[in-house]
């Protein structure tokens, strides 16, 4: 996790102090709103009705401020599901590429942990984390829509900790 | 006018099939669309070769996180015709029961999904809410929301208690009461029928041509249901009218789920009240005797084919699947063509491809110039939103949907 660097060290640098706060407030508004993308990379679809669940009236995750968009360029936080196939390896590259830093990873599903009950397929080339970095990995076949949510909680926590140490 | 070259996917993680269309455009109009395969193949078939037949059973549900119990019993059923045995009616019955609430998650989500697609996304949102009555049964019933590992080779898993069947009727009245304001939002809705009616065209013969499968087929008055036609579980027992619709668009279609969820709700309640007495499960040796069989499901989405081949041991020598979105393929490039480039989400999303994949992405060509741009699906999705408003039809407009039922 690369904190406050990437797309804000652009504008901060120990003279232009003022911008500091600017600097905190996009941290603070990340951190309250991230804007998730999701990103299929070969799974069984059930992941991801599940994390569509989580989009829909009884989750609701747009109350804490979680937003799905449809461009790599405007997400904070790639969300995947499935192993990665031979076909979406380069994919998920790139869309990992397009995003801007700073940029986190959520591995949901146990394919996309491992590569779960596909592992030796020979389309499959493994989790998630063979081939992007990954932040967060959420567990279970699929994982239900609480589960997600949590993990999507626990990773900004982490964040907000990993801001308060740097502030010491 | 130049011709214009988009190719839509190719990420379609569904099923075993994943797929991406090519669609060659004169202005709006679609002159040919072409359907191309092979994505996301993750090699389940040549994977089944190297476990044994129980293991397979949780390998093939994971074909398709939607669809999951239709593919293994359609695996089961091979396996256990191969072994020479008989599940005791119990078994059959709960198959069946677990095999009709499938089907309402998956129309439920198609409908919500379609809404979406067309920019209706109030629909969607109710229809997904009601969903999770489905969802909260089948976790109930199995101890999973999806992927439910509810069938064994030679019967089910779990017994289905007196408590648990009082939740499941009260669950279904009022799914039924949701369902009818549905139909009647499918039916009466003028937006919604000046939307959809008249768009992906196809008819009776061409149905039959192309072999299209599962609500794909009945919304073209082809009256084509496995459950009826070659019946498995208990099928042959429960009483059910097959829905048919003269309608051949995608309306048609929407409103041939739509009324099949009422037909689910109907063989639900039969099955439970008379649930016969008995074993969950018969014995089933390891090795399963050499031999091939065939074995057909109707899935929410068609007619889903599973072929086995043992050799007489404890793994199968060739598994086979074709599911039902293949068969309906061939006839997508036929709806497509002579539409409109904006009409082309919906259409792709009235057979129901499982749809929960969201990031296509689509490059445009334009061949006079050579130049190429990206589209997302997202992208083409506004765009076909936008292109409908343009002409009157405005989702954002309804306010008098109802919040009954509940
Ligand atoms: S973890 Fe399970 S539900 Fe998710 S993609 Fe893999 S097999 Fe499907």
């Amino acid at each position: 996790m690369s904190g406050g660097k990437g797309l804000c060290s652009l504008y901060i640098s120990p003279e232009k102090r003022k911008f500091i706060m600017f600097d905190k407030l996009i941290n603070w508004a990340r951190m309250k709103s991230p804007w998730i993308i999701h990103f299929n990379t070969g799974s069984c679809n059930g992941c991801d009705i599940e994390i569509v669940s989580t989009l829909t009236p009884r989750y609701d995750l747009e109350r804490f401020g979680v937003q799905q968009k449809g461009s790599p360029r405007h997400a904070d936080v790639l969300v995947c599901s499935g192993p990665v196939t031979l076909q979406t390896k380069d994919r998920i590259q790139r869309v990992y590429e397009q995003m801007t830093e700073p940029k986190f990873v959520v591995a949901v599903g146990t394919c996309a942990s491992s590569g779960g009950v596909f592992t030796g397929c020979y389309g499959v080339s493994g989790g998630i984390d063979s081939v992007v970095p990954v932040s967060a990995y959420i567990p279970g076949c699929p994982p239900r829509p609480e589960a997600i949510i949590d993990g999507v909680v626990k990773l900004l926590g982490s964040l907000e900790k990993k801001e308060e140490e740097e502030k010491k | 006018m130049g011709k214009v070259v988009v190719p839509v996917g190719p990420q379609h993680p569904a099923l075993k099939e994943p797929e991406g269309f090519s669609l060659t455009l004169e202005g709006e109009k679609v002159v040919s669309a072409t359907v191309r395969l092979g994505y996301n193949h993750r090699g389940i078939e040549k994977a089944c070769e190297e476990r044994t037949y129980t293991q397979n059973i949780y390998l093939i549900e994971r074909i398709c996180g939607i669809c999951s119990h239709t593919h293994s019993t359609c695996f089961i059923q091979c396996v256990e015709e191969l072994a020479g045995v008989e599940i005791t009616s119990r078994a059959a019955y709960i198959r069946t029961l677990v095999g009709e609430l499938e089907r309402i998650h998956s129309h439920l989500l198609w409908l919500g999904v379609a809404g979406h697609e067309i920019g209706f996304d109030t629909l969607f949102m109710y229809s997904w809410r009601d969903r999770e009555l489905v969802m909260d049964l089948l976790a109930m019933l199995t101890g999973n929301r999806v992927n439910y590992g509810i069938n064994t080779i030679g019967g089910v898993r779990r017994d289905v208690s007196s408590e648990q069947i009082k939740d499941i009727l009260k669950t279904v009245d009022k799914l039924e009461e949701r369902t009818k304001y549905y139909i009647e939002v499918l039916t009466q809705e003028t937006t919604i029928v000046q939307r959809l009616a008249g768009v992906g065209r196809l008819s009776k013969e061409d149905a039959i041509r192309l072999g299209a499968a599962g609500p794909t087929a009945r919304a073209a008055g082809v009256k084509r249901d496995t459950r009826k036609d070659d019946p498995y579980a208990a099928y042959g027992e429960v009483p059910f009218e097959v829905i048919t619709d003269q309608n051949s668009d995608v309306l048609g279609r929407g409103i041939v789920r739509v009324k099949e969820l009422m037909e689910s709700y109907k063989i639900i309640r039969y099955v439970l009240e008379r649930l016969p007495e008995g074993e969950l499960t018969v014995k089933v040796p390891k090795k399963i005797p050499a031999g091939e069989a065939i074995s057909r499901y109707e899935a929410p989405r068609g007619e889903d084919v599973h072929y086995v081949k043992s050799n007489g041991t404890e793994m199968p020598e060739r598994v086979k699947v074709r599911a039902p979105t293949l068969a309906n393929l061939s006839s997508i490039s036929h709806m497509l063509e002579g539409g409109y480039l904006a009409d082309v989400p919906i259409i792709i999303a009235a057979i129901d491809p499982c749809f929960s994949c969201t990031d296509r992405m689509i490059t445009v060509t334009d061949r006079e110039k050579d130049s190429k741009s990206m589209l997302d699906w997202n992208k083409l999705r506004a765009y076909s939103i936008d292109w409908h408003k343009e002409r009157g039809l405005d989702f954002s407009a309804i306010s008098h949907l109802r919040e009954d039922g509940r």
